[in-house]
């Protein structure tokens, strides 16, 4: 269901920039992962040296324990931080662009926080109250320290991107669902959910991302068993570059693709258009 | 002919044959729904994020001690008062430079693109999006270190301008590089909030500018681009923000040969153990952040 | 209501202020493994290193021979193992730091004191590895792994005419090749140099010292390809560079990468330069500190040391083990064209407690 007529294609001239310009954009995003992968077949421990095809990287990839679990590890956490980040911060979005409430400019602030943060400053002051929680609580260090890390900085930018749907968007068509004796389950869930589905999944393709991608405060909450991939190749660059960490990406982008493609196709089995 | 009195909503729409004592129930109703709503984020954010905060206020006005740990006691603003030198103006000016240079950058690139996404059948936008995203599932380091050998003096960049006629680059090591990292790196930060909030403009409304007579320009000046505004300010402000505080993309592809906010910081807490001194400049930077992104929050919210 | 929510506010901040204030202390390390016997193990191992150190297989190897489990994780830096470590419950049995972070570990109450009685295989760390400036009784750590810090040199272009100096980077020869040369990005590692070119110690702590070594530093900014550490021997290899500050073990690992491996040489110049020692040590609350000295007592075994060394390519520091090295790692760690000045000309970094943020900021100031 659309709620609006959408942007009609422009014509002539414009038309070919923009498709130009985002060819260009997709040329300058892929040129980086195509060099990733053709070199995560070339047999020189050297990346940037082309030593012919192999697949002896994929082959040590299969064969070391410490990459698969640090790979394991990552989807985990990464699948865990976004389902709840996503939950949370589109819950505290229509709170913030749909509702009035007390507290309400104490939470606007609080939402920007985990973003203005340098990395670096929110894992030392993580590092610090998990230590102390977890001496407390008997809690160890490992996935609930990471993944509750990862939720705290990706409520706001999930946050961010679902307000930047809402920001100005109408809720008149809410209010006529309402008006005709909708609950507000079903005025949520027909209406305002399907506006506000694009900007869910960017937030979620955003938080997905941030997850997998985050080194320093993964690595000071971390415990025994629970490197990351990051974590993992960062301690590994110190080594060099070698196409092992390329071969580990190539499986890191097909394991990410497959699940994105799965949950997008079990999502429109389930509700057609939602999207 | 002035086309900026558009509204896409009616604002502020009161509510329709509403007696005050309705009206005031249904207010309370709405206060208790969003604070409801709001619940769940705000407690998680105050336990996990605003409790360790404190920390790092504390922290700021403790004392980096003789072997390099931090004594909680002899309270004092000796860090803060640090703040104030050449050094730190140095690195401060230098890194909004930077930060500047590639927001602009990516808002260039991510509009028009994000615009084109726009007006593309829904499922062809789905899959434009994840393809946006796909290079992100890779490892941020290693995208560093691809950049690094397409842009060495014998990477492919170099043999293809060499090729044209243009001669070798030598972009490896210079701002430059640092730039088009950044860029490459924070793109799908603009284009995410760019997309949301353009592609629920109505279209008829751009329609309805054409017909009376408007040019490109001035539909795009007077339509488009204040309709757009949340996403512009929304994405401006995730590229902006990161970018000041990057330190592994200026030193891959810059060589380290210039002192950014980001290292400065890993460096004050990490290599120098200055607690003290990184949380001052942590926390003085998330004030200055802080109240800036609200201002421009605000204004960008008035201007709709 | 409005004041019952100020209340409570009051009292979590109050609540965190007494967390923040027993955040500071972790002084008093005692050693819970007084009682651990030769090769007793009460529980996993938990060992916190450097990735590629260890062969995941004989760490295995470990685990299989007391059947217990054993998990590595692994750090890039030793300033980023360090505070995970101060701040508790990071639950790691085992960690490796670096001699300088070794002393500011002991120091802090850190790590515990090692108990010798679990560790007879200590009468194999050789002489020169013994007592360490850094742990000067020896009680609280033993060494792991070695090398030196120096210059890697592609002599296909510098030939081989050329000073065993640090002249070849801060004197007037870089000049002929600007844009060709790499420093480590670390302040204590190339100041160090510096330092050392000027011939003062590298742990110096004299403030007039530091800005000469700061003002060379910054003259040789206009003659590099980048500040660079991970990527040193790389660059060099693939002909971004010609001269490298680099690791020892990095760049003889590299350069028998290469096609031409002669092409090469490492050299500490004749100033001196830095050895660096990376030392085992248990974490002041190791959750099972038994193991952990089994683990240490069985690395420190001859043939275990010399498997280690054989598969790292870094030096031992254990002296039963040198006999076993593969011969070209044994013939680059004796070599005389490599420690030029002799070991009396090399120095470990150790820690200079306040006065280290001088270097950082040294650093900061050189780079402009």
């Amino acid at each position: 269901m659309s709620t609006n007529a959408g942007i009609t294609q422009p014509r002539g001239l414009t038309r070919g920039l923009l498709s130009v310009n985002a060819w260009l954009v997709y040329l300058f995003f892929y040129a980086p992962i195509v060099l990733l992968i053709i070199f995560s077949f070339s047999d020189n421990r050297n990346v940037g040296v082309w030593g012919g095809f192999t697949l002896d990287w994929y082959r040590e990839f299969g064969d070391s324990q410490p990459t698969k679990a640090a790979l394991w590890n990552s989807i985990q956490i990464a699948v865990a931080s976004t389902l709840i980040s996503v939950v949370l911060g589109t819950m505290g979005a229509l709170a913030l662009e749909r509702f009035k409430f007390r507290g309400k400019q104490v939470f606007d602030a609080l939402l920007y926080l985990p973003i203005i943060i340098p990395d670096v400053t929110m894992a030392v002051m993580m590092l610090l109250f998990f230590s102390q929680i977890a001496g407390w609580l008997g809690l160890s260090k490992g996935f609930a320290t990471i993944t509750l890390s990862h939720i705290a900085f990706s409520i706001s930018f999930v946050s961010v991107v679902v307000r930047a749907r809402l920001a100005g968007s109408d809720d008149r068509l809410e209010e006529a669902a309402l008006d005709l004796y909708a609950t507000r389950w079903q005025a949520f869930r027909f209406v305002t959910l399907p506006l506000i589905m694009p900007g869910i999944l960017g937030g979620a393709l955003l938080a997905f991302t941030l997850s997998l991608d985050d080194v320093v405060i993964t690595q000071f909450v971390a415990g025994p068993g629970w490197t990351t991939l990051p974590v993992f190749v960062f301690g590994l660059i110190r080594k060099g570059v070698t196409p092992l960490i390329n071969s580990v990406s190539v499986v890191m982008l097909l394991a990410s693709t497959a699940l994105v493609a799965v949950s997008l196709i079990a999502q429109r089995a389930r509700g057609g258009d939602v999207v | 002919m002035t086309l900026t009195e558009i509204p896409e909503t009616a604002p502020e729409l009161p509510v329709q044959v509403a007696t005050p004592e309705l009206e005031a129930t249904n207010e309370r109703n709405d206060r208790r729904r969003g604070f409801l709503m709001a619940l769940p984020a705000f407690s998680f954010l105050t336990v996990f994020f605003a409790l360790p905060l404190v920390l790092v206020v504390v922290y700021s006005f403790a004392t980096r001690n003789r072997f390099g740990g931090t004594d909680l006691s002899g309270w004092n603003t000796d860090s803060y008062q640090e703040l104030g030198s050449d050094l730190v103006r140095q690195v401060l000016t230098r890194s909004l430079v930077l930060a500047v240079i590639t927001t602009v950058i990516c808002l260039l690139l991510a509009y028009p693109f994000a615009y084109y996404m726009a007006t593309r059948k829904i499922g062809i936008r789905n899959l434009m999006l994840v393809f946006v995203m796909i290079p992100f599932w890779t490892n941020f380091l290693v995208r560093n270190y691809a950049w690094y050998v397409i842009l060495g003096t014998d990477g492919p960049l170099s043999q293809v301008t060499e090729t044209v006629g243009i001669g070798p680059t030598r972009l490896l090591f210079t701002q430059a590089a640092v730039v088009l990292g950044l860029v490459y790196g924070f793109l799908p930060f603009m284009i995410l909030p760019l997309y949301a909030s353009i592609e629920r403009i109505d279209g008829r409304l751009l329609e309805a500018s054409r017909d009376l007579y408007a040019t490109g320009a001035q539909s795009f000046r007077h339509v488009l681009l204040p309709l757009s505004l949340p996403g512009v300010v929304a994405g401006s402000i995730l590229v902006f923000i990161p970018s000041l505080g990057a330190y592994v993309t200026p030193e891959i592809l810059g060589g380290a040969k210039t002192t950014l906010l980001g290292s400065y910081i890993v460096t004050q807490f990490l290599t120098a153990r200055n607690f003290p001194f990184g949380a001052a400049l942590s926390t003085v930077l998330m004030v200055i952040m802080l109240s800036a992104t609200i201002v421009y929050f605000r204004k960008g919210g008035r201007t709709l | 209501m409005k004041t019952t929510r100020k209340s409570t506010w009051v009292g979590i901040l109050a609540a965190f202020a007494v967390l923040a204030a027993a955040c500071g202390g972790s002084d008093s390390a005692e050693s819970a493994a007084g009682s651990c016997a030769v090769g007793q193990v009460d529980g996993d191992l938990a060992l916190y290193n450097w990735a590629e150190y260890i062969d995941p297989d004989h760490l295995q190897a470990f685990a299989d021979e007391f059947g217990i489990n054993a998990t590595m994780d692994t750090y890039d830096s030793n300033e980023a193992m360090q505070p995970i470590i101060a701040a508790g419950s990071s639950g790691y049995d085992v960690i490796v730091p670096s001699d300088y972070m070794m002393g500011i570990m002991i120091e802090g109450g850190f790590v515990q004191p090692l108990n010798f009685d679990a560790i007879p295989n200590s009468k194999n760390i050789s002489p020169d590895f013994a007592n360490p400036s850094y742990d000067p009784e020896q009680t609280h750590s033993v060494p792991y792994q070695w090398g030196f810090t120096g210059l890697a040199v592609n002599t296909a272009v510098v030939g081989t005419d050329f000073p065993r100096s640090w002249d070849l980077v801060f004197g007037d020869e870089a000049s002929a090749y600007a844009g060709q040369i790499t420093l480590l990005n670390d302040p204590r590692e190339t100041l160090g140099a510096a330092l050392k070119s000027l011939g003062y110690s590298l742990n110096s702590t004299d403030e007039g010292e530091l800005a000469e070594a700061q003002a060379v530093v910054a003259a040789a900014k206009d003659n590099l390809l980048a500040f660079n550490t991970d990527s040193a021997d790389e660059l060099l290899t693939s002909g971004e560079s010609v001269i490298a500050h680099a690791y020892s073990g990095d760049a003889f690992t590299q350069f028998l990468e290469t096609d031409n491996p002669d092409d090469y040489v490492f050299f500490v110049p004749e100033e001196g330069g830095t050895r660096w020692v990376d030392n085992m040590a248990i974490p002041f609350d190791a959750p099972h500190p038994c193991t952990a000295h089994t683990f240490i007592n069985w690395l420190l075994d001859a043939d275990e040391g010399a498997t280690l060394s054989n598969w790292n390519y870094y030096g031992t520091p254990n002296s039963g083990a040198i006999d076993a090295l593969d011969d070209e790692l044994r013939d680059f760690l004796t070599s005389p064209d490599v420690l030029v000045g002799g070991l009396d000309s090399v120095e470990s970094i150790s820690d200079t407690g306040e006065f280290e943020t001088n270097f950082s900021d040294a650093f900061t100031n050189a780079k402009g």
